[in-house]
């Protein structure tokens, strides 16, 4: 069996306060799990807010070093990735869509300028003429209901929560990345949408072997359609396996209470 | 040219509404590529919300939810425009037209008797600053209290938002998207204002820690009686705790309803669809998409903006604007298969 991401006995610690009140957070402990390449699937995060998701998705994503263990991208250190070269073909292969759109986006760049870049970066071939990347790059938005005209010359905050979160996500897919890692991705996306992005995750998953690690407070999407889901809480994972057995039947307190939390539509 | 749209005012609550939205218009008057083109986001909207009311809206993506929010508390600022219509606040008996006070007027307002939860913009806690300034600023002077009494209450306030008091020392970005979340609901809520408005303001929490916080700012409207408006896509929480629900689609509200009513008997087919479409746990029933794409603001369809989408649509569809009327008591729905076709 190869593996496309084997994170391994993973720890983060952060320093806060000042001289008189510093504090260690252990904001992930010992946290192990890893991709198969052979079968590509979407791996749910979940969890209580501050647990510890966005650190671990820092971390796999080489945006922050471990304080403790490892994690290998296929079969290299993601840590060790130094050079500008390195760093460039793994982004080539591993992409993020970081969580609340407005503070990922840079507010005084235009945001098809994020999208020119990566399609002027990662898309090889002879389709690197202005009029192919454009095409790229509108195909990208078209996937996720948004046309490149809507974008064009928009700052961040000239767009609607959703079109800047389904940007991320159009940019993210230009490259065609062996893994996403995709930060509560649609958190501002009405139902409809949100539906049909994560049918889109499906597809590519199902057709390009992509694998995802979606990070969401969403328990109703994570059942539809990820294959295993992690549940997290104070740093550790509490309890893993597959998405729609253990949301079925959680077997941890903290799981059960999540789950128990859940809101419904129904009414009656 | 759509037609003139009639629309009928809602049914009137038993009390005189604290908010009364007529008529109104916000366009973003943008000028790109050598082109003048107004986006029409928000086009024709009348909604009241009464004294103690929870009025929930939802919606598409880029359907003018936000700039709704914005344009009712007066946070305008160009290329948005307001070029029709009114929104009146009534605060102890008083009367407030938003659009003729002065800004300084208009501040006050904010602060004594509104309280703003804004889109994904935690931009109110200064990145280089510790929380605890955010709070001393902004808060402490709208408060009356001692600093001893006022710090007392900040840590009971965000206990109740499942908050560290440690957050206070800490700066923006060593915090959890969540925690900043909560942090600015914290702010915006420690005065327990008469009107709290908020843009998607549990999206980026644990369903264990927004049911703290949805009963948190349940137990503010209960006790003083304040009302509540507020957009979530998350229609659980809607089912959970908005009185009344508005749906919006490209810049219209096409339905409104009691909770209920709207979840178990919508009658707009965009409504239909969007409650149709929600997943469960339990569940893995594949759910098809609207097809096509929202609808350009800028150069919406002719008629029912909906046409285009809509299985239902009828040639007057394409010609006509459906108006906003009442269907039964307290329901109001934009459709001419739900109204008949005009003659
Ligand atoms: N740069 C940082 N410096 C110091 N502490 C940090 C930093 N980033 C995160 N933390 C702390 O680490 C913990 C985990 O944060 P993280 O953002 O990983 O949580 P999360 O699970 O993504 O939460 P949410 O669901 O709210 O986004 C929190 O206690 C947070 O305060
Ligand atoms: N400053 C701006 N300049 C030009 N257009 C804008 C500006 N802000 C928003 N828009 C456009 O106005 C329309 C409505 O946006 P709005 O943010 O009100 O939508 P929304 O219903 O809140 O959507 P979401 O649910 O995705 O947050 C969108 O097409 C958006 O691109
Ligand atoms: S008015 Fe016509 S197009 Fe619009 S929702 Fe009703 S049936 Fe559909
Ligand atoms: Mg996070
Ligand atoms: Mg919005």
């Amino acid at each position: 069996m190869s593996l496309i991401l084997d994170v391994d006995h993973v720890g983060k610690t952060f320093v806060q306060g000042g001289l008189l009140s510093r504090r260690e957070v252990e904001a992930v402990r010992d946290v192990s799990f890893s991709l198969d390449a052979e079968r590509p699937e979407i791996l749910s995060v979940v969890g209580e807010s501050g647990s510890g998701k966005s650190t671990l998705a820092a971390m796999v994503l080489g945006r922050l070093v471990p304080t403790r263990g490892r994690i290998l991208f296929e079969g290299g250190d993601v840590a060790a990735i130094r050079s500008r070269a390195g760093r460039r073909a793994f982004m080539a292969r591993v992409q993020p869509v970081l969580q609340n759109p407005f503070e990922a986006f840079n507010p005084l760049k235009r945001v098809d300028r994020y999208l020119f870049a990566t399609a002027a970066n990662f898309v090889v071939g002879g389709g690197r003429t202005r009029a192919a990347i454009e095409e790229r790059v509108d195909r990208a938005l078209v996937e996720v209901g948004l046309t490149l005209a809507e974008v064009r010359g928009r700052f961040p905050h000239e767009l609607s929560g959703g079109q800047l979160q389904r940007t991320a996500i159009a940019r993210a897919l230009i490259p065609e990345p062996r893994l996403l890692v995709a930060d509560e991705p649609v958190s501002m996306v009405d139902a409809s949408l949100r539906m049909a992005i994560v049918n889109l995750f499906g597809a590519l998953r199902d057709r390009l072997g992509l694998s995802i690690i979606y990070i969401t407070h969403d328990l109703a999407t994570a059942y539809y359609i990820s294959d295993r889901i992690l549940i997290m809480r104070k740093g550790e994972v509490v309890e893993r396996g597959a998405a729609r057995a253990v949301l079925d039947n959680p077997q941890h307190p903290y799981s059960i209470a999540l789950k128990q939390a859940v809101l419904t539509p129904d009414f009656g | 040219m759509p037609t003139a749209v009639l629309q009928t005012p809602p049914a009137p609550a038993a009390a005189e509404p604290v908010l009364v939205v007529d008529r109104l218009r916000a366009y973003y008057r943008t000028h790109a590529f050598g082109l003048d083109r107004d986006i029409r986001a928000v086009d024709d909207i009348s909604l009241t919300v009464a004294p103690g009311e929870v009025y929930g809206i939802a919606g598409e993506s880029s359907s003018g939810k936000t700039t709704l929010i914005k344009t009712i508390v007066g946070a305008i600022r160009p290329p948005l425009a307001v070029v029709g219509g009114s929104v009146r606040f009534r605060f102890g008996g008083e009367i407030r037209d938003i659009y003729a006070l002065t800004p300084a007027e208009l501040q006050t307002i904010r602060w004594r008797h509104l309280s703003c939860i804004l889109q994904g913009s935690m931009n109110v806690l200064n990145p280089v600053r510790q929380i605890r300034h955010s709070f001393q600023d902004f808060a402490f002077p709208h408060m009356g209290l001692k600093p001893a009494a006022f710090w007392q209450a900040v840590r009971a306030h965000l206990a109740r938002l499942d908050l560290d008091p440690a957050v206070l020392d800490s700066y923006p970005h060593q915090l959890s998207g969540g925690m900043r979340q909560r942090t600015t609901i914290a702010l915006a809520t420690v005065c327990t204002p008469e009107f709290i408005v908020a843009d998607e303001p549990t999206t980026a929490l644990d369903v264990i820690v927004q049911r703290d916080v949805l009963t948190m700012l349940r137990d503010i409207q209960r006790r003083l009686g304040s009302s509540f408006l507020f957009v979530t896509h998350d229609m659980s929480v809607h089912a959970t705790v908005s009185d009344r629900v508005g749906i919006v689609y490209a810049g219209r509200l096409v339905e409104e309803a009691e909770t209920p009513t709207l979840f178990r008997g919508a009658l707009h087919p965009y409504t239909q669809h969007l409650v149709a479409s929600l997943p469960r746990i339990g569940d893995t029933t594949r759910r098809a998409s609207l097809p096509g794409r929202p609808p350009s603001l800028a150069d919406p369809p002719s008629g029912c903006r909906f046409h285009p989408r809509c299985p239902l649509a009828m040639d007057v569809c394409r010609e006509k604007v459906p108006a906003l009327v009442e269907a039964a008591p307290r329901h109001r729905v934009a459709c001419f298969a739900v109204s008949g076709a005009p003659s």
